[in-house]
């Protein structure tokens, strides 16, 4: 149980995946005008990672997998599907978003409304295709891929939430002209960079 | 024979800078110049031949499923990238890791299929890919020489700057191996390249 608690503590602050992994850095520089949207597009993001990871886990464990087909019958234990992680991954995270965006419209029309054109964005989010890929570099099982996925959203709402309210700030500060809006979001960016590489070495 | 598409987003209309797209990757492969070189040529070659591909398939693709089927079209195109550069430059493809994988959801594959190969006749969607993709690596060659360079004294692994470590006199800069160094350089670049070309400078609010 501990080392679950570890693990999200860890995905959240020291390996976040906006700050320390450069993931998902275009919706986060293109949606971060206002603090309202933010909050709302990491919402989604976080949900979409905790369905998608558990699911792509138990697909690449019970299909793609060098030998997982063994399940199946003795020959296709020789099988190596690997090479078609990339098209599954995308497939599922594509996939579920469509679903969520269904759901979300039938019981949730409210919250459906606030999220709008992001639900769609996100399949090509790479913080949530970068999850994946990450749970089957480091070999996760089920609980911690959920947890992984979970809160490593967390940590990129956490991220882009703050980087809106800083940059809500910015409004009123006299920037250089050639520094105005990318230039200066890259400075933030590399500050709150700076800020959340002190929380490394924190073990629970 | 017209360039234009070739030659426009290598400079004035480049997908760093000017377009904001494809930054995810750009900073994650640029502690060493070899890995953005690598990374550059694959996201060029992916680009250029998906938005041949989606160019091609244009009146055939229906208009509500297009993203998925770009998807397909991308992702197919990743596969063989990464099956490539497994099978003849290994060590680079374990240090790009997970990052050739997540050319798939690079915005700007995505967004020239979406905002140009859709729209134009095969030849010039693949020149536009091909200059889309050049213009990306070309940036980060350019943060990939400073920060090898400046963060661990070497080019292409060949020693330039001999480091105090290793008895010579440059003390390295650990700050341009990490994440927050590659933020400053980008935006260091990108308040050049603005200030040297006024008209990509952004409106004030």
């Amino acid at each position: 149980m501990s080392h679950l608690v570890t693990l999200a503590i860890k995905s959240i602050f020291t390996e976040n995946m906006a700050l320390a992994f450069f993931l998902g850095m275009c919706s986060f520089l293109a949606v971060s005008q206002k603090v309202k949207t933010a909050v709302g597009l990491g919402l989604a993001v976080t949900l979409v990672m905790t369905l998608t990871l558990p699911l792509n886990h138990l697909i690449l464990n019970a299909i793609l997998k060098p030998g997982a087909l063994g399940w199946l019958s003795d020959e296709c234990a020789s099988i190596d599907l690997s090479f078609l992680v990339y098209l599954c991954f995308i497939g599922t995270i594509a996939a579920s978003v469509q679903l969520v965006e269904m759901l979300l419209e039938r019981f949730l029309p409210a919250l459906h409304l606030s999220l709008g054109i992001f639900l769609p964005l996100i399949a090509v989010n790479c913080a949530i295709l970068g999850g994946s890929l990450f749970m089957a570099e480091r070999d996760y099982d089920c609980a911690e891929s959920a947890v992984f996925g979970l809160s490593s959203g967390l940590g990129w709402m956490l991220a882009i939430t703050a980087f809106a309210a800083i940059r809500e700030k910015l409004h009123y500060s006299d920037v250089p002209k050639g520094l105005r809006g990318l230039g200066i979001s890259f400075i933030t960016t590399g500050l709150m960079a700076i800020a959340f590489m002190a929380f490394s070495g924190i073990q629970l | 024979m017209n360039l234009n598409p070739f030659t426009d987003p290598l400079v004035d209309n480049n997908p760093i800078s000017k377009q904001i797209l494809g930054i995810c990757s750009a900073l994650a492969v640029t502690t060493k110049l070899e890995t953005a070189v690598v990374m550059g040529i694959a996201v060029a070659a992916v680009t250029a031949m998906s938005n041949l591909t989606v160019s091609l398939l244009r009146h055939r693709i229906p208009q509500s499923i297009r993203i998925i089927i770009e998807l397909t079209v991308i992702a197919s195109l990743v596969i063989v990238a990464d099956q490539f550069l497994k099978a003849y430059f290994f060590n680079i493809s374990k240090q790009l890791s997970v990052y050739v994988g997540l050319i798939i959801t690079n915005c700007i594959v995505m967004g020239r299929a979406e905002a140009y190969a859709l729209k134009n006749p095969p030849w010039p969607s693949f020149l536009d890919g091909l200059g889309n993709g050049a213009g990306y690596g070309l940036v980060l060659i350019v943060i990939g020489a400073f920060r090898e360079l400046l963060g661990s004294g070497k080019l292409f692994n060949f020693e330039v700057l001999r480091l105090q470590t290793e008895g010579g006199w440059y003390a390295g800069n650990g700050l341009l191996q990490l994440a927050p160094g590659a933020f400053f350089l980008l935006a260091a670049l990108i308040w050049i390249l603005r200030t040297l070309k006024p008209e990509q400078q952004e409106p004030g609010r």
